[in-house]
């Protein structure tokens, strides 16, 4: 456990090291931040001083090794934009994140397991194709379009009158048809601080009203995948000789489905379903840019737009180090549920 | 208390239902909530010349003068001006006004805030004519200028008074508590005390900045009825038009154009929109493409192009078409010039310069940084194509493309610029003046083009003192460009701001883009 543990750290360490000298390799392309900071009028002795000043003229050797130097030291570099270390506006805007993952993710596991489970045991009923059908929908629109639809019916409101208005049931039709609308279609409101720099929406109703949407269509990308998922896994273990063997032998079908079944079921869906999840902090960044959604994925886009570098190479590594940490929980995770799984890879 | 109730259907077909009380308590107070694109980079009024960093000066601070609807001065710290001489300009300052520290304004402040401004990056270049600022009482200064300067009333909008007291010494780091930094964490970036409508009351940079009223403002005359403002940078376009439609903010801006009909139509929000004064245009470069040194060639690439197909239909009238750079009300605009979209004469003017087989050139312009930008260069190029001109045309999010735009890297580059100093002769400064790396001018003169008559003629309207003279001259600057065709104009960007219909922004919106929102009316709901 411990050996598995130091493997990890030094993965991540490796991970970090190769994605902040990527970043750093592609900073010339990133645009010039000079341009971002100052405006128009400005000479170019001016900007020729200010580049001097920020070290933008040395090799590039020069400039990795001095933001090794002091990254070794946990000192990342100041922003740009924010002329404040980059890990403390990144620290600000990750519980912002991490709250609509995790939303998101109670969302997908709270929908995805019933509803796969059911449409596995009875995949010929009408509810189990409709669920079906909807999901290939949902898989292929993109997230900005939920997004954008989400607001337009839920934040603006729609209303239709295809009936006619005049009659009582023609008028209960449209309103059975049309949305009202009101529920907050940007930001996070007025979230209640809980310690340091994270600020929760989960503490009250309204802060709840904020998360809604944003999360929903952050969980619609991963519930179509994971409603299929569970449902394959469900068909296949249900074909496996225990499960026939313990129908034969007059076990309830409850008891066969929800202990024995869904057990196996989850083990494939637990290893794909963390890395997913992962991915999920990246994904963020569609939710967040259309819900103006004050975490880091929009953090990111708006560095990028200001060619804020030293804020870009910190996020990217901050990533790199989220992914190498979920997939180390997962295969914990793994190890806990089919004990006959060794960490460390050596045979049992 | 208002309750709503909410059916939430998720698209996934799985149906979640959600009760969502939104309370609102009851306020005696007026709160607009706004959002703009962006929020300013810095609480540092003289950290960057910006729209973002003027629109909060006008928030916090007050100008010595201002610009009114009819691009006249409007007094505002400075009660009234006279010039003495040539160069001297003596300016009487209103008494009894108070910084949000509660020290009081006077003439020293006025000195400090320009002697700050000399030291600006940004704005230094703007401020280089004033040779030295003087108190002659607390409540009078004099200016003097290097050189008979015409426009000093238009720097004095760029002079908000600072706090002197308030700035000077150092700050609990041991910096100097006036420095301007430009990537770092001084100061007067973090704090603010102006003579404003408005205080920063809490600031989270990117997220949310609140302001509350100054209760102790000078300007007793003002109609202005908001407490509170609540400002929040939404960037998406369509989010921030969402924000509003659905009662989250009573105030945006910009609206983008693809939902100008939407706000419109829209019973809840009203729409404000007026021409802009910043112009969209391309270069022309002379010393990459051989051709382009003929004036006939450029003349037939300017009856190419039909700016009002782009107005129209491209910018959906959400811009006005142009001949020449200055849009009204600035002194060097000629109101007789013309669109000269003319594709036979296009045509014919490429043959006598023999080009009628035309050739091919580079394209490049911005994706991201003017309205429709990447869109305008597309129907740009294919109007080229009729005159046999093939274009190769690259598209570049801003932040690549100004370090491509610095190396001049195509033969055609689009560019929009708004004049600083709102004159016609920044134009030309910029933009088409012989590019000279020493002194600066002609900085964006991505075309190359050099016309030293032009340069000692705005050199002599720059020293002119006399309004009419001055203007004939720029006028005669701009008709020679129209001649030469030294650019080739399309229109100039629409400003538009949307609000709820309680929030009278009408009256408080203006071409400069700077909303007076000390001044601004907001109604009962």
């Amino acid at each position: 456990m411990i050996a598995f543990l130091v493997k990890r750290l030094f993965h991540a360490l490796l991970v970090m090291f190769v994605i902040s000298i990527i970043a750093f390799a592609i900073q010339d392309n990133l645009g010039d931040p000079i341009q971002q900071m100052v405006g128009q009028s400005v000479p170019e002795s001016e900007r020729a001083e200010l580049r001097e000043e920020l070290g933008l003229n040395d090799p590039f050797l020069v400039q990795y090794a001095r933001f090794a130097v002091n990254a070794a030291q946990f000192d990342f570099g100041y922003s740009y934009v924010f002329n404040q270390p980059t890990t403390e506006v990144i620290a600000r805007h990750l519980p912002a994140t991490l709250e609509l993952v995790a939303a998101a993710t109670f969302l997908i596991i709270t929908l995805s397991v019933p509803i796969g489970v059911y449409s596995a045991i009875k995949p010929r009923a009408w509810l189990s194709r409709f669920f079906m059908g909807v999901s290939i929908v949902g898989i292929s629109i993109p997230v900005f379009l939920t997004a954008i639809m989400l607001i337009q019916l839920f934040a603006i409101g729609v209303s239709w009158t295809p009936f006619p208005v005049d009659t009582a049931w023609g008028s209960w039709l449209n309103g059975v048809i049309s949305t009202e609308g009101g529920m907050p279609a940007y930001g996070r409101g007025d979230p209640v601080p809980v310690f340091g720099t994270w600020e929760t929406n989960f503490a009250s109703l309204e802060g709840l009203t904020y998360l809604v949407l944003p999360a929903v269509s952050l969980a619609s990308i991963m519930l179509p995948l994971f409603i299929r998922l569970i449902r394959a896994e469900m068909l296949e273990v249900m074909q496996s000789d225990y499960v026939k063997f313990a129908r034969a032998k007059g076990i309830s079908m409850r008891r066969i489905y929800f202990l024995h079944a869904l057990k196996n079921t989850m083990l494939p869906v637990i290893t794909v379903g963390g890395v997913q999840i992962g991915t999920l902090v990246a994904y963020t960044i569609l939710t967040e840019t259309v819900f103006q959604w004050p975490g880091m994925g929009l953090m990111f886009l708006d560095a990028i737009e200001r060619s804020d570098i030293p804020l870009i190479v910190t996020y990217l590594m901050i990533v790199g180090l989220i992914f190498v940490i979920t997939n180390t929980i997962v295969d914990l995770i793994y190890g806990l549920v089919n004990p006959t799984i060794k960490l460390t890879g050596k045979p049992a | 208390m208002t309750f709503k109730k909410t059916l939430l259907a998720s698209v996934i077909g799985a149906t979640l239902a959600s009760t969502a009380l939104l309370s609102t308590a009851a306020q005696a107070e007026n709160t607009l909530r706004m959002a703009y694109d962006a929020d300013p980079v810095s609480l540092d009024i003289h950290e960057q010349l910006s729209g973002g960093i003027l629109q909060l000066s006008h928030m916090t601070h007050d100008p010595l003068v201002r610009w009114n609807d009819a691009l006249e001065f409007e007094p505002r710290l400075a009660s009234d001006w006279e010039r003495i001489d040539d160069t001297t300009m003596r300016m009487s300052l209103r008494e009894g006004v108070e910084f949000h520290s509660g020290n009081a304004f006077t003439a020293d402040d006025v000195v400090w805030t320009i002697e700050r401004l000399q030291r600006s990056p940004d704005f230094k270049a703007i401020f280089d004519p004033i040779e030295s600022v003087t108190a002659v009482d607390d409540y009078t200064v004099e200016i003097t200028t290097k050189t008979p300067y015409p426009l000093l009333l238009n720097l004095a909008t760029y002079v908000f008074p600072m706090d002197s007291a308030f700035y000077s010494g150092e700050a609990e780091d041991g910096d100097p508590k006036d420095e301007i930094v430009k990537n770092g964490n001084s100061f007067a970036s973090r704090n603010v005390s102006g003579t404003g409508p408005y205080t920063v009351a809490d600031r989270q940079q990117g997220v949310r900045t609140e302001f509350e009223r100054n209760p102790n403002y000078w300007d007793t005359e003002s109609p202005g009825n908001v407490d509170n403002i609540i400002l929040t940078p939404i960037s998406e376009n369509a989010t921030r038009v969402a924000a509003l439609l659905s009662g989250d903010v009573d105030f945006i801006a910009p609206v983008p154009p693809n939902d100008l009909e939407r706000v419109r139509e829209s019973e809840d929000a009203q729409l404000v929109t007026m021409s802009g004064t910043r112009i969209i245009f391309f270069h022309m470069n002379q010393e990459r493409v051989e051709a382009f040194q003929d004036p006939r060639v450029r003349q037939a690439f300017a009856y190419a192009v039909n700016q009002e197909a782009i107005a129209d239909r491209l910018m959906k009238g959400f811009a006005t078409p142009a001949a020449q750079f200055s849009p009204e009300g600035y002194a060097g605009h000629i109101e007789s010039l013309e669109l000269r979209h003319d594709l036979e004469r296009a045509k014919e003017l490429m043959a006598e310069a023999g080009y009628e087989d035309g050739f091919d050139i580079t394209m490049m312009a911005p994706n991201n940084r003017y309205v429709n930008d990447a869109k305008i260069a597309q129907a740009v190029a294919a109007m080229l194509a009729r005159i046999n001109v093939n274009v190769d045309l690259s598209t570049l999010p801003k932040a690549q493309y100004w370090g491509e735009y610095d190396d001049r890297a195509a033969d055609m580059m689009l560019i929009g610029w708004h004049a600083d100093t709102e004159d016609s002769a920044n134009f030309h400064e910029y933009l088409t003046a012989c590019p000279d790396p020493d002194t600066g001018a002609g900085q964006y003169n991505a075309g190359n083009y050099c016309n030293p008559e032009l340069d000692a003629l705005v050199a002599e309207a720059n020293v002119e003192v006399d309004r009419a003279k001055r203007a004939a001259m720029l006028q005669e600057v701009e008709q020679t460009l129209y001649d030469e065709a030294a650019i080739i104009p399309l229109h100039w960007q629409d400003l538009a701001w949307a609000s709820a219909n309680h929030v009278n922004i009408e009256p408080v919106v203006n071409v400069m883009n700077f909303p007076y929102l000390g001044d601004l009316v907001m109604d009962a709901e």
